[in-house]
């Protein structure tokens, strides 16, 4: 999980520069080594596919078997372009295919990204396979059918002074590294852009990415088309490669080498596919010629593929990282045992943030206001004919015996569940049927009852992919933006996790974070997303006592400014906070007031202690 | 050319492919269903159960030697797979048990490719299945007739353990909610492994049983898992009855649209599945939730 760094930390652009190091050391090293010229440039197309791959599967968490399509299409389009049609301008043509099989990649996504998971994997497979079918037979006019396009010319640039020609072998790798190069260069900008950062939280917890206001079939559709990007341009080289364009670069096959690859390799790396291919290639080649396995190699490499899969998921470089890791806290400094720090008491506690201002200010009136609000799970009434209305700047409290309908009730007001009946209005606005995306946008959202976090990004990681949701609106096409460069994020960022006092730990992976740390960034990501009217659903579950204490002092700093609707078991808690009480029960509201009024009521008493008379 | 005989024979041949590929697929859904695995290498065992059978067949000479060996062969291999690897994805991501099938079914794909070669087996139907029934105003070969009967009675079979059993019982719950199925006591290992099993034993018959219709090749699993997968997304993940009437469509849709252009078979059959997705994303059986 590479993340983007601090900067100042190192150079920024290392990995830039070490890469093109390595790409133009290449060519004077490998030969020495034994390295056949066509392999190392069959192992930059392979390469260069992967990474847009990488940022598909190991950043977005998308894992497709329908690469061959797009990279066919591009290579086909580029190929066709080149050997049916006079066009001789090589480079143009590739840029043609990529474009093309960005937009084939727009609209495969478009019926691939209706479902998620398995779904996705199987829908991926299928159009891997139609689009082989489609080639093979209704298109073999254009694409030549199982013989293929040959005859794909290789580039050259008459410069005026001097004429380059990029041919085969050693001749066309400077043409083949540069645009591995470019391609890496790209793909390091976008996985440390803001949409870069969305994607990985896509990756570790979609629903979550989707309530604090990212459009994730937005960005999923974008992951998609860049990686179609990708697979078209490096489709065209393969033609270009091999001065003939293969109908098998179409075959299922060809996803599924792509794929395994980048899991041998190490995924959500960027180099990953490069290894994977230079390992798969080497390989095949080694137990091929050297071993004389015949059609064999493939069994040993599927072996090995599944061990790797069993024992060593992150792959080389994931394996090679880890390792390192292990070596570095062996020799150095004792690291610091994981262990909570102490909620943060500066001196001067930090300015409360203050709930975004609108421009159509309501003034008075309800915040938020549900009319007969109902949701029926079948036969099963969750929540009947619920009327609540909360004023602006008021914490209320929500009470009631569990099975209450609480988090039902709290689902329906956020939108995460849409009510069967009845009509929610927040700030004059029906919202009933909204997307939790659009009513994050709006300014309404909550902390989930059970944490919702990106668990393997740190805490700085997880609220900045909260604030960028109120910075930057639902969906925002800043693929090649620096993160340093948004607006206000770095003040946003710094300030939620000061409030939440977790700044000592903001360089911590979730997954070591201590149980209460972890509560307050679920509450941290509901704030960092600005918010007028935040929902906090039980925040102070599994709290020790002091814990508590601490959580309702950041509750009370965090309501200047904003409206609060809190849920909890913790009734001195909600006493203390609320300045006035809601209480469900079985579905309704059974009574309101302020905290006296329900303190004294005989219903309330009645439905927390009841059941007392029948059972007697 | 379009005529009457055609089409009905090729109605017929939609019905026996849509019978195979709905008998596959009960396999792959109810494993899915029941141990949320999606096995990549359910072709290639369907292609595993065709060479087992031919090596009982190559051995015997007895056709019913050859089915029962492939569907034995196929459930013990299921649960050999189960028991030694697929267990310990359980807890794993979802693209880690698709990378690990995926990788078993390359594995197995080039493990009968080291034995058998490339080359293409038949195992031919027993004698008194060979030839042609006539069917008044059309002849039409036998054995493929009764092969409708024989998955068909597969199907049954399947459907009885499902709906008629404990174990069934068991098994339908836990697709329902497999956590309550856990808490209730039952060791839910076992009752996957045996689910494994089945599934695999469901794809080795369907491959034995087409063998002596498609002659065998390592290859041959591959297009069936396709086929099979848009059976399940156009039937319903999960569903047993989902993936019986997916199949009969995706059969018939690759029957009729082949009698045309069999170039666009699998044009017609994503455009199927497009639609499908549009209109219930879920299946046309299928219950939203498990995903």
């Amino acid at each position: 999980m590479s993340s983007w760094r601090p900067p100042g930390r190192r150079s920024p652009y290392l990995v830039e520069i070490v890469t093109a190091a390595c790409l133009i050391a290449a060519p004077f090293v490998l030969p020495y080594l034994g390295s056949a010229p066509n392999t190392v440039n069959r192992i930059l197309v392979w390469g260069l596919f992967g990474i847009g791959f990488d940022i598909l599967f190991g950043y977005t968490g998308l894992l497709s078997f329908g690469q061959s399509a797009l990279y066919g299409t591009g290579g086909f389009v580029a190929a066709y372009l080149l050997t049916r049609t006079g066009f001789h301008h090589v480079t143009t043509a590739l840029v043609i295919g990529m474009v093309a099989a960005a937009f084939v990649g727009y609209l495969v996504g478009l019926v691939a990204l209706r479902r998620t998971g398995i779904y996705f994997a199987m829908i991926t497979v299928a159009i891997a396979e139609v689009f082989f079918f489609v080639e093979f037979n209704p298109l073999a006019d254009w694409t030549g059918g199982e013989n293929g396009l040959p005859g794909v010319p290789t580039p050259s640039f008459d410069l005026g002074f001097t004429k380059l020609d990029f041919t085969t072998g050693w001749s066309l790798y400077p043409y083949l590294a540069f645009w591995f190069f470019v391609g890496i260069v790209i793909g390091l900008r976008i996985v440390r852009s803001p949409v870069g950062a969305i994607f990985r939280a896509i990756r570790e917890n979609p629903l979550r990415a989707a309530a604090v206001g990212h459009s994730i079939h937005g960005y999923k559709l974008t992951a998609f088309v860049v990686a179609a990007a990708y697979a078209g341009f490096a489709g065209g080289l393969l033609g270009v490669m091999q001065a003939f364009m293969p109908p098998d670069a179409f075959m299922f096959d060809t996803s599924g080498q792509l794929v395994m690859q980048t899991a041998i390799g190490g995924q959500g790396t960027l180099f990953g596919p490069l290894v994977g291919a230079a390992v798969w290639l080497f390989l095949q080649d080694f137990l091929q010629a050297t071993l004389k396995l015949g059609a064999t190699w493939k069994l040993v490499l599927g072996l090995v593929f599944v061990l790797l899969v069993c024992f060593l998921r992150q792959g080389i470089i994931g394996g090679l990282r880890d390792l390192v890791r292990l070596v570095g806290h062996k020799k150095g400094p004792v690291v610091e045992p994981a262990q909570p720090a102490p909620v943060h008491h500066a001196p001067n506690p930090p300015i409360p943030m203050r709930g975004r201002r609108r421009t159509t200010e309501h003034g008075e009136g309800p915040i938020l206001q549900a009319t007969g609000l109902s949701k029926h799970y079948g036969g099963v009434i969750a929540n009947a004919d619920i009327s609540f209305a909360v004023n602006r700047g008021e914490i209320r409290g929500i009470i009631g015996p569990n099975g209450a309908g609480k988090s039902t009730f709290f689902k329906m007001l956020t939108c995460e569940v849409h009510p069967t009946s009845g009509k929610i209005v927040f700030e004059g606005r029906d919202i009933t049927g909204m997307s939790v995306t659009d009513v994050c946008q709006l300014g309404l959202t909550k902390s989930y009852q059970v944490n919702q976090l990106f668990n393997r990004l740190t805490v700085r990681e997880n609220v900045t992919v909260a604030a960028l949701g109120y910075l930057r609106g639902k969906f925002r096409l800043d693929l090649l933006r620096s993160m340093s460069s948004v607006p206000g994020l770095e003040d946003q960022v710094e300030h939620t996790l000061g409030l939440v006092g977790l700044l000592a730990r903001r360089d911590v992976p979730v997954a070591e974070l201590a149980y209460g740390e972890k509560r307050r960034l679920e509450i941290a990501l509901a704030l960092a997303s600005s918010p007028t009217l935040l929902l906090l659903d039980e925040p102070l579950a599994g709290m020790s006592p002091s814990e508590r204490v601490e959580t309702v002092r950041l509750l009370k700093s965090i309501a200047l400014g904003r409206t609060m609707i809190v849920i909890d078991h913790d009734m001195d808690a909600i006493f203390e906070l609320a300045g006035r009480i809601t209480v469900l029960q079985e579905g309704r509201v059974l009574v309101e007031g302020s905290p006296e009024e329900i303190r004294g009521d005989a219903r309330v008493q009645e439905a927390y202690l009841g059941g007392m008379d029948e059972a007697a | 050319m379009l005529n009457w005989s055609n089409f009905v024979s090729q109605l017929i041949n939609g019905l026996a492919l849509g019978a195979l590929l709905a008998l596959i697929s009960s396999g792959l859904t109810i494993i899915y269903g029941t141990l949320g695995v999606l096995n990549l290498a359910h072709g290639a065992m369907f292609m595993l159960g065709g060479y087992a059978g031919y090596a009982a067949w190559e051995a015997t000479h007895s056709f019913t030697v050859a089915v029962i060996s492939g569907a034995l062969a196929l459930m013990v291999f299921g649960l050999v797979m189960e028991r030694v690897v697929i267990r310990y994805f359980y807890g794993r991501p979802h693209e880690d048990q698709l990378l690990v099938t995926f990788g078993l079914a390359m594995v197995i794909v080039e493990a009968v490719r080291f034995f058998y070669g490339s080359e293409t087996r038949l195992v031919p139907a027993p004698d008194v299945l060979n030839g042609v029934v006539s069917l008044g105003f059309m002849i039409y070969p036998k054995y493929r007739l009764v092969l409708v009967g024989i998955v068909a009675a597969a199907l049954l079979a399947l459907f009885i353990v499902l709906y008629r059993t404990r174990l069934g019982m068991i098994v339908r719950a836990g697709i329902e909610d497999p956590v309550m199925v856990d808490s209730l006591g039952i060791d839910v290992y076992r009752v996957f492994m045996v689910v494994f099993g089945i599934g695999a034993m469901a794809a080795g018959f369907a491959g034995i049983v087409n063998a002596p219709v498609v002659s065998l090749t390592p290859e041959v699993g591959e297009a069936i898992l396709v086929q099979t997968f848009v059976v399940v997304v156009i039937g319903g993940v999960g569903s047993f009855p989902g993936a019986v009437l997916g199949g009969l469509i995706a059969g018939e849709i690759i029957s009729i649209t082949s009698m045309v252009n069999p170039g666009y078979a699998y044009v017609m059959l994503f455009a199927a599945m497009t639609l499908v997705l549009m209109v219930r994303p879920h299946g046309l059986l299928g219950t939203p939730g498990r995903e």
